[in-house]
């Protein structure tokens, strides 16, 4: 397993968006990658830049006013930060394809399910429009849309949400892409179909072996689809490693207030959990680790220095002085701060 | 106590969508989006509705305030007759019951900003001088865990989560009574998530508001909700308390429902009962319960009855035949079943 290549490698990632209010750093300086096959989860606050880096990857942030000014994004060893506009377009859709978090945006009102479908596959493959016709219906269905043949003729709008976001799935599988990026494929949905989506995005994975980068807030979702799993927050990773080793000893204090606000369908609590604070205004912290102001462990060099990444045991790391080894006191400090709360 | 008055009163909502086909787009049949809803929503209390995508629940939100039409059906809003309105005293009573959608982007007008959105319901209103509007979308950015400086922006300069939380605030603006929040935290992550859960929950205590909770989230409906609404095909299948229906599910499809929550804890080995099967189109619905096609415990009535909405126990509704006298035979079952979730 651990022989395998990545698909997608991402290195110093870093995009900014050039406003009014000057330069705004949503994604500053991220590393990670995806590996053939394997379904890696990306968590993190509402706004930390999950979509903006799925967005880099596919070659369409918003430029102006967004740019990407720094790093590198291989896609089986390909640059993509400098591929033309023409090549990009060959390569979505064909080699990685996406799914996007809000499905009325990307779908277009004016035309019917099955000639957005049918176009999806025009565009990419050989074939004439029978086979085109053909392939989208089985697609519909493959997706759990019964009546696929209806579907074809109707407009998005006569969709409910949930399924708007399967004809999404739909039209993302039909080129049988090497990567898929799932953009939240799920918050629309109620759970028997969720159950039935993520359990339709694992035979992808299993069975053509399509790597899969799936952004989530849902925990549960993570801890049932991913294998590894990278924690962002204000533009920045802070905690990468195993979903089983993530969830059975979270290190960096916002995984674990994360975990600690989800609410348990299996008992009521009076009130939950939740982060003091809000997220950070991107570029608004100049110094320091960025969770700083929100953290209850916070002490004095995490206002003053930037942590790195620590490595934390095999295939975990956690950007958090608590596991700066390299000071005594300070461990100690962290394995009873921990251990108590 | 005042918590029992109900502020709302929904009797056999209906909605039937046309669907045309052909070249000449003749109808040729219905989408029974909705089909026969009854509940009522009491003073102070959250009334949760979850069920399967395409059930209705976003259709049955946006009839109660009359952004769609009901095609059969009476709701009753703090003694007024909503159904009934003119569009004048309908605007009016919008003052009093507001929406957060579903679609955050879609919802937001992407020409405004976000400051001249917040305000647009006060203005249409009626209330309050500029300063003061003003005002108050400050404070209600800051009460939704934004800054006073994002009210200069567009939408899509927002996260979609933070989008969300602006839907929640224009919702907010005229101090309704009811909200209908048509999955107000889908889109965001956990921890925004129980910060607007807990905001949802305090405001409702400062203000004795009313809501009403769209979700797919069952831990969401559970932690939010007094009592709970299922839904399905479009037609209520159970309602009861929140406890009820997580500690004793009756329906098959609610006890499917529960399983299917995925658990935040990857070692953690769930009994999960997997549904076969499409979900039925609501233009050509099963015959009978709606339900028996997925239904892992069908009996023969199941295809030729339609199940009542009956209590069973107090205040524990369900449209199920396994409870019914005539099928005393199946109580065994019963048991089996709910032992099941989860
Ligand atoms: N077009 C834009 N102009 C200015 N800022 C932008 C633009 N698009 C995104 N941003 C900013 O970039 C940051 C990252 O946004 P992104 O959409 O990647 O968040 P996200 O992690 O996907 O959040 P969510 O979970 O809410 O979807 C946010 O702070 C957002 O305000
Ligand atoms: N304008 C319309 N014309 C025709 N059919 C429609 C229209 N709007 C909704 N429908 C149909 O009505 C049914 C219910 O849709 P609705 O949006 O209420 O579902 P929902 O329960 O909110 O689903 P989700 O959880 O996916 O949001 C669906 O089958 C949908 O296709
Ligand atoms: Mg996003
Ligand atoms: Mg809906």
């Amino acid at each position: 397993m651990t022989t395998k290549d990545p698909v997608l490698q991402v290195k110093g990632l870093k995009v900014s968006f050039f406003t009014d209010d000057g330069e705004v750093p949503a994604v500053d300086d991220i590393d990670f990658y995806v590996k053939e096959g394997e379904v890696l989860g990306i968590v993190g606050e509402s706004g930390c830049g999950k979509s903006v880096t799925s967005l880099s990857v596919m070659g369409l942030i918003p430029s102006p006013p967004g740019k990407i000014t720094g790093g590198e994004i291989k896609l089986n060893g390909e640059e993509l930060t400098t591929a033309s506009e023409k090549r990009m377009r060959k390569i979505r859709g064909n080699d990685v394809a996406m799914i996007f978090q809000e499905p009325m945006t990307s779908l277009n009102p004016l035309f019917t399910i099955g000639s957005q479908l049918m176009d999806a596959t025009l565009i990419h493959k050989k074939g004439d429009k029978k086979q085109a016709k053909k392939r989208a219906i089985e697609m519909l269905k493959l997706v759990g849309l019964g009546r696929a043949e209806e579907l074809m003729n109707e407009y998005p709008h006569q969709l409910s949400g949930g399924m708007r976001q399967r004809v999404m799935i739909a039209m993302a599988m039909v080129c049988d892409p090497k990567l898929l990026i799932a953009d939240e494929p799920t918050t629309a949905l109620d759970v028997t179909i969720q159950a039935q989506i993520l359990k339709l995005m694992k035979r992808l994975n299993e069975e053509l072996n399509t790597a899969i980068m799936l952004i989530t807030h849902d925990l549960g979702v993570v801890a049932e689809t991913c294998e590894r799993v990278v924690v962002m927050y204000a533009g920045k990773v802070v905690e990468n490693g195993l979903a089983v080793d993530i969830f059975k000893d979270p290190q960096h204090p916002y995984t674990r207030g994360l975990i600690q606000s989800v609410p348990d369908m299996r008992y009521k609590k009076q009130r939950l959990y939740s982060i003091p604070g809000n997220v950070p205004r991107p570029g608004s912290i100049k110094k320091g680790c960025r969770f700083a102001a929100r953290c209850e462990f916070a002490f004095e060099r995490c206002l003053q220095e930037d942590p790195p990444l620590y490595k934390t045991a095999e295939g975990h790391s956690t950007r958090c002085f608590l596991f700066d080894d390299t000071k005594e006191d300070t461990l100690h400090d962290k394995d009873t701060t921990i251990a108590t709360s | 106590m005042t918590k029992t008055q109900p502020l709302l009163q929904v009797e056999n909502l209906k909605k039937h969508f046309p669907v045309r086909g052909g070249v000449l787009g003749k109808q040729v049949g219905n989408v029974k989006a909705v089909d026969g809803v009854s509940f009522t929503v009491n003073k102070g209390e959250t009334l949760g509705i979850v069920g399967e995508s395409g059930c209705g629940k976003s259709t049955t939100g946006r009839m109660l305030l009359r952004l769609i039409e009901s095609t059969e059906g009476k709701v009753v809003f703090d003694g007024k007759e909503v159904t009934a309105l003119s569009q004048n005293e309908l605007r009016k009573l919008r003052r009093d019951m507001q929406m957060v959608f579903q679609d955050p982007f879609a919802s937001l007008n992407p020409r405004h900003t976000v400051g001249k959105i917040l305000e647009e319901p006060l203005k249409v209103h009626g209330i309050g001088s500029s300063a003061e509007r003003k005002k108050r979308v400050k404070e209600l950015l800051e009460t939704v865990g934004l800054s006073s400086y994002h009210a200069k922006r567009y939408p899509h300069q927002f996260s979609g989560g933070q989008r969300q939380r602006i839907g929640i605030a224009r919702a907010l603006m005229t101090r309704p009574k009811l909200i209908i929040a048509d999955e107000p935290v889908s889109a965001l992550d956990v921890s925004i998530q129980s910060q607007v859960l807990n905001l949802m929950q305090d405001l409702q205590k400062e203000f004795g508001l009313t809501y009403i909770v769209i979700a797919h989230d069952l831990g969401v409906v559970r932690h939010i909700s007094d009592r709970v609404g299922v839904m399905y095909l479009g037609k209520m299948v159970e309602l009861t308390t929140s406890e009820k229906l997580y500690d004793k599910p009756l329906h098959p499809y609610t006890q499917a429902l529960l399983s299917a929550v995925p658990v935040p804890d990857p070692l953690f080995k769930k009994d999960s009962i997997v549904l076969q099967g499409d979900i039925p189109s609501p233009s050509n619905p099963p015959p009978g319960c709606t339900f028996h096609t997925r239904c892992p415990f069908k009996m023969d009535v199941c295809e030729k009855k339609v199940p009542q909405m009956l209590e069973h126990e107090e205040g524990h509704y369900a449209a199920c035949h396994l409870y019914t006298e005539e099928k005393q035979g199946a109580s065994q079952n019963k048991e089996m079943v709910g032992g099941g979730a989860v």
